[in-house]
C-alpha cells in the first residue's frame, strides 16, 4: 500500500518537474552577475581562479557559515558517540610487513600533495576543501594500514581551533582596517604569482588545516569503540 | 538526437533525485535510507552545475595571460555547489552517528520494529 | 562524444537503482560510491574542475569509508 502511494506521488512530482524543466534552455547564459565576476575578477581581487575569488572574496561570509556547520557536525558526532563507559578495544590482528611499510611510505607523499593543492588554490583548480579532504584520506590510510597507531587528540584539536580562529581574526582585521568584514587589505601583487591576491591564500591555508583535521577527527571518533 | 543532446544532463540529475526520493520513502532499514539521502544530494548538485553551463564554454580560470574570456561558464553555481558537497558529508556523518546510537539502544535498525516499541 | 556521455548517464542510473535493490548493505554503499564517481566525471565534462575534484575526494572516498565503518558497528544485512 505504501509502495503504491509513494510511486503515485513520485509520478506526480516527475510530471511537475518535467513541465518546468522544459522552460530552462540548456547552454544559454542566464545571469549577468557571472559576466561581471569574469570580467572584473582579476582586477578586483588578484586571483586568477575565478571560482576561488567567488568563494573566498565575493561570497566569503557563506564560506564562514559553512565552516561553522562542519564544526557543529564534528562536535555533535563526538558528543553523541562517547558514553563515558570505557569498554575494551576490539582485538585486531596486526598488519603484514609489506602493508605496514607501504602505508608508511605513502603517507608523507599524500600529505605533501594535499598541501600543494590548498596552497595553490588561487592559481589552479583546487583550494582549501579539496586539499583538506586529501589530507584526511592520508590519515584514513594510516588507520587502515598500520592498525595500532592513532593520531594525537591534542594536535588535532589544536590545528582545528587555530584554523577557525585565523579565519575570524582576518575578517575582523579587515573590519578594523577599512569598511567591512573580510576586506582584502593586503596588496594584490601581480597575477599568476604565488604571493598574490591579498588575503585569499592565507584564508585557504587556514581552511585546509581546519577541514583536514576535522575529517580525520570524525574518522577517529567512529573507529574507536567505547 | 537534438533533444538528447540538449537535455541528457537534466535527465540524469532528475533521475537521481527521483531514485533518492524513492529509497527514502519506501525502504525500512535506516542505513539504506541514509544511502538514499546521499544519492539525492548528488542529484541536486549535478542539476545545479548543469544549469550554469554555456555551450562551447571553458573553465573560468585565467591560467595564462591573454586567454579569451568571451566563452567562460558561469562561476557562481560552482562556488555554491562546492559549499553544498561539504555540508552533505557533514550531515551524513552526523546521521550515521545517530544510527549507531539507535542500534546500541534498541538492538535493531528496522524502522517498523522501532516504531512499534512504545518506550 | 554525446554517445559516451549518454552511456555514462545510463550507467549512473542503473547503479542508483542497484543501490536500492541490494540486500547486502556494503554492496549498496559501494554502488553509491560508483554513482558519485560517475557524477564527478560528468562534472569534468561540464567544465567545472574544482567541483569534480571535491566530489571525487569527498563523495567517492570519504563517504564510502564513513559508511563502512558505521556498518561494521551495526548489522551488515538488511532484514
Amino acid at each position: 500500500m505504501r509502495r503504491i502511494i509513494s510511486i503515485l506521488l513520485l509520478v506526480i512530482i516527475a510530471f511537475g518537474i518535467s513541465l518546468s524543466l522544459a522552460k530552462i534552455p540548456f547552454g544559454v547564459p542566464k545571469t549577468k552577475v557571472g559576466r561581471h565576476y569574469i570580467n572584473e575578477g582579476v582586477k578586483e581581487t588578484g586571483a586568477t581562479n575565478i571560482v576561488t575569488s567567488v568563494v573566498v572574496s565575493y561570497r566569503g561570509f557563506d564560506t564562514l557559515g559553512e565552516v561553522t556547520v562542519l564544526f557543529i557536525a564534528a562536535i555533535g558526532l563526538g558528543a553523541v558517540l562517547t558514553t563515558g563507559v570505557k569498554g575494551e578495544m576490539r582485538k585486531v590482528q596486526p598488519a603484514s610487513l609489506v602493508l605496514y611499510t607501504g602505508c608508511r611510505l605513502l603517507f608523507p607523499l599524500i600529505l605533501v600533495f594535499g598541501t600543494y593543492i590548498f596552497i595553490h588554490g588561487h592559481l589552479t583548480p583546487g583550494g582549501g576543501f579539496q586539499g583538506g579532504a586529501i589530507i584526511a584520506s592520508g590519515f584514513l590510510l594510516i588507520y587502515l594500514g598500520c592498525r595500532e597507531r592513532r593520531i594525537s587528540r591534542v594536535a588535532s584539536n589544536l590545528a582545528e581551533s587555530l584554523g577557525g580562529l585565523t579565519f575570524v581574526v582576518i575578517g575582523l582585521l579587515g573590519l578594523a582596517f577599512g569598511g567591512y568584514f573580510l576586506l582584502n587589505f593586503l596588496p594584490k601583487g601581480t597575477a599568476n604569482a604565488l604571493l598574490s591576491a591579498g588575503i585569499i591564500p592565507i584564508i585557504y591555508i587556514a581552511i585546509g588545516f581546519k577541514v583536514g583535521s576535522e575529517l580525520a577527527g570524525i574518522i577517529d571518533n567512529l573507529i574507536e569503540e567505547s | 538526437m537534438n533533444f538528447l543532446d540538449s537535455y541528457i544532463y537534466y535527465i540524469g540529475a532528475f533521475g537521481l533525485i527521483l531514485i533518492g526520493l524513492y529509497i527514502i520513502l519506501v525502504k525500512h532499514n535506516l542505513i539504506k535510507v541514509i544511502v538514499g539521502l546521499g544519492i539525492l544530494d548528488t542529484g541536486v548538485n549535478l542539476f545545479l552545475i548543469s544549469v550554469g553551463y554555456i555551450t562551447k564554454g571553458t573553465a573560468p580560470i585565467f591560467s595564462r595571460s591573454g586567454i579569451d574570456s568571451e566563452y567562460m561558464v558561469d562561476p557562481v553555481p560552482q562556488a555554491l555547489v562546492l559549499t553544498a558537497i561539504v555540508i552533505g558529508v557533514a550531515v551524513l556523518a552526523l546521521a550515521l552517528s545517530l544510527a549507531i546510537r539507535l542500534y546500541q539502544h534498541y538492538g535493531t535498525l528496522n524502522l517498523r520494529k522501532i516504531r512499534e516499541q512504545k518506550w | 562524444m554525446i554517445v559516451f556521455v549518454s552511456f555514462l548517464v545510463v550507467l549512473m542510473l542503473v547503479g542508483a537503482v542497484a543501490a536500492s535493490v541490494f540486500r547486502d548493505l556494503i554492496s549498496a554503499v559501494i554502488t553509491a560510491a560508483l554513482v558519485s564517481l560517475i557524477a564527478s566525471i560528468l562534472f569534468y565534462f561540464l567544465q567545472a574542475p574544482d567541483v569534480a575534484m571535491a566530489e571525487a575526494s569527498i563523495g567517492a572516498a570519504l563517504t564510502a569509508a564513513i559508511f563502512i565503518i558505521a556498518i561494521r558497528r551495526t548489522k551488515r544485512y538488511e532484514e
